[in-house]
């Protein structure tokens, strides 16, 4: 009398349907969705195609005493990039953080040379001279609730303003001052290539942020600031204490950066760097960190330093005019916010 | 003799666990709450309703420390409170979620769960070098997930903007129950979902107050309000008109209320 069981099958291939239809994806939108994991793959796909190019076209480019001058190239822009990736991932910008990186190597090298402190004292000195600047911003910020755009656009002007009534103009030879000071140049051989105490700094630099921004609460606030401060607010995080505390560290990041800045030019010149600003936006954008805040890793940071010097060395080296290396920069900005946008599309 | 839920007349031994006393609140010449008062009592779920600029988002900023009132006063278990900042409602027990849901998108669910209050790692990792407990955390939150039956979030580590709006809700109202010790309020949970997310939604809110947490619930839904509220509070002009239960009035009671058409 057994009856025929009835099968189970319908019911399984229901499910089957409906996982199916939740993972409707098309590969484009799963690279997508793994570029916006991890922001870093977009800036490293970039270096690796254009060192592959540049050094198809011409031999000398991957010769270790060439990378290592574009890594030395690379430090003291590398360094402000550093401060200015933590002010975009609060969804601000610091158009001030070159003015005020030659504000401070002007106050080190005049107070060494000039006043004959010692070099470390003069140092000491430079960090406070940074960590004012940043005070500065991170007061108009978030006290008088300026956009940072504003803000640093006025204190950039007070900031070149000072550097050149403080130092009347005149530039300050490395040979005039203390070696501590100047002891960032130094060179240090790693096998074939060489590279100097100051990449070195700017690289240990990268570790501790990259650090601090993955495994430590205040990281982890820093992006939620950028991301959503409202949200942020209502989670209980004091939105502003974590700006200002962002605007002091780019300060102290930019303090070292003068001291690279001195090692690597063995001089304190109040009219160096002019593009210093620009070019350490420059570095955030194409290393992939999103100028809407939230969104980016220090190492793309690095990534997109290196992929400018990268372009301007390999550029030179296939005999192009120095214009065709601004020309390709530009192109590179405007490529990477595009990639940016696209990327960000997950979210909706 | 005592009442599972307390109606609107409540047994004198039953004391409330949030009290707020003739609450005002101005904006310039505005009147936003126009002497309020309002009880909450152990495992009941209190529904605010009421019609537009009635003052119910006034009222729960000004009971969880988003604004300060400018008269009137808050008790918490018996003993008066006053709420300056969000945090201060938290430190006390109040866990609010806020309707333009306070979750921060970027980051992953885990992360999301214990924003504002994140754990670090035993030992001096986490004292000297201030490491996060990322691993720890993972492991509550998903626990803390199951222990609500929040069966639509498998992965913590997925970022809340890959999420779709129930699953957002769910980890707002997640966070929410995990930290809130004596009250959780709701600013229109179900506002933006759809029907079978509102359900879900609701029945955490069932759970909660089964799991002895009283809940505020504030909702445009008049469905939703009478199917899970215990007690219902109407706002109008900024003022109480009246606190009615589902059983003592029907919907289109309350709707009368709140537009001013009836008297309670």
């Amino acid at each position: 009398m057994a009856q025929p069981q009835p099968e189970a099958a319908p019911a399984t291939g229901q499910l089957d349907l409906a996982g199916e239809f939740l993972d409707r994806r098309t590969p484009l939108s799963r690279v997508r969705s793994v570029l916006h994991r991890y922001p870093a793959i977009s800036p490293a796909i970039v270096l690796v195609i254009a060192i592959i190019i540049f050094g198809s076209i011409n031999d000398r480019f991957l010769y270790p005493g060439n990378l290592s001058l574009i890594l030395q190239q690379v430090a003291v822009v590398g360094t402000l990039a550093l401060a200015q990736t933590l002010v975009i991932l609060t969804a601000g910008i610091d158009l001030s953080v070159g003015a005020a990186m030659i504000f401070a190597s002007m106050i080190v090298a005049q107070t060494a040379a000039n006043n004959g402190l010692p070099g470390v004292l003069s140092l000491f000195i430079g960090l406070l001279a940074g960590l004012a600047a940043g005070a500065l911003n991170g007061f108009l910020v978030t006290r008088l609730r300026l956009p940072p755009f504003i803000v640093t656009l006025g204190t950039l002007n007070i900031f070149v303003a000072l550097t050149l009534l403080y130092s009347k103009g005149a530039t300050v030879r490395g040979a005039e001052l203390p070696d501590v000071i100047t002891a960032t140049g130094l060179p240090i051989a790693i096998g074939d290539v060489r590279i100097t105490v100051g990449v070195l700094m700017m690289l240990a630099l990268y570790v501790l942020l990259a650090f601090i921004l993955g495994k430590t609460a205040w990281g982890r606030h820093v992006y939620a600031v950028g991301d959503d401060k409202e949200a942020a607010r209502l989670a209980g995080i004091s939105v502003n204490k974590v700006l200002m505390s962002v605007y002091l560290a780019a300060g102290a990041i930019l303090a070292v950066g003068a001291w690279i800045q001195i090692g690597r030019t063995n001089a304190a010149s109040p009219n160096a760097g002019v593009d210093l600003n620009l070019d350490s936006i420059t570095a955030v954008v194409i290393g992939g960190t999103s100028l809407f805040g939230g969104r980016g890793v220090v190492w793309g940071t690095l990534l997109g330093a290196i992929i400018v010097g990268v372009f301007r060395s390999g550029l030179s080296l296939a005999g192009l005019d120095v214009l065709y290396q601004t020309l390709a920069v530009g192109v590179l900005i405007i490529v990477a916010v595009s990639v940016d946008q696209w990327i960000r599309k997950v979210r909706s | 003799m005592t009442a599972t839920a307390p109606a609107a007349r409540p047994t004198p031994t039953v004391e409330p666990i949030l009290e707020a006393r003739r609450l005002v609140k101005t904006y310039g010449r505005v009147v936003g709450l126009d002497g309020v008062s309002l009880k909450l009592y152990p495992g009941e779920v209190l529904a605010i309703i009421g019609d537009n600029g009635a003052g119910k988002s006034t009222l729960i900023k000004c009971l969880t420390g988003a604004e300060v009132a400018d008269e009137g006063e808050i008790f918490l278990e018996g003993k008066p409170v006053s709420f300056k900042r969000p945090q201060d409602a938290r430190t006390h027990g109040i866990e609010t979620v806020y309707q333009n849901l306070a979750v921060s998108p970027a980051l992953d669910v885990a992360s999301n769960l214990y924003l504002g209050r994140e754990q670090r790692l035993p030992g001096p990792l986490g004292s000297v070098l201030r490491i996060l407990d990322t691993k720890g955390m993972r492991l509550r939150a998903t626990e803390e997930l199951k222990k609500l039956g929040i069966s639509t979030l498998q992965d913590v580590t997925v970022p809340v903007e890959n999420l779709s709006g129930g699953q957002r809700q769910a980890v707002a109202v997640a966070r929410a129950a995990a930290f809130g010790s004596k009250v959780v309020v709701l600013d229109e949970p179900t506002a933006a979902l759809g029907v079978r997310e509102s359900n879900q939604v609701l029945q955490l809110v069932r759970d909660l107050r089964d799991r002895g947490l009283p809940v505020i619930l504030i909702s445009h839904n008049m469905p939703h309000v009478f199917d899970v509220a215990d007690r219902i509070h109407i706002q109008r002009l900024g003022k109480c008109a009246a606190t009615i239960t589902p059983q003592s009035h029907s919907m289109t009671d309350a709707v009368a209320i709140m537009t001013g058409a009836a008297k309670a």
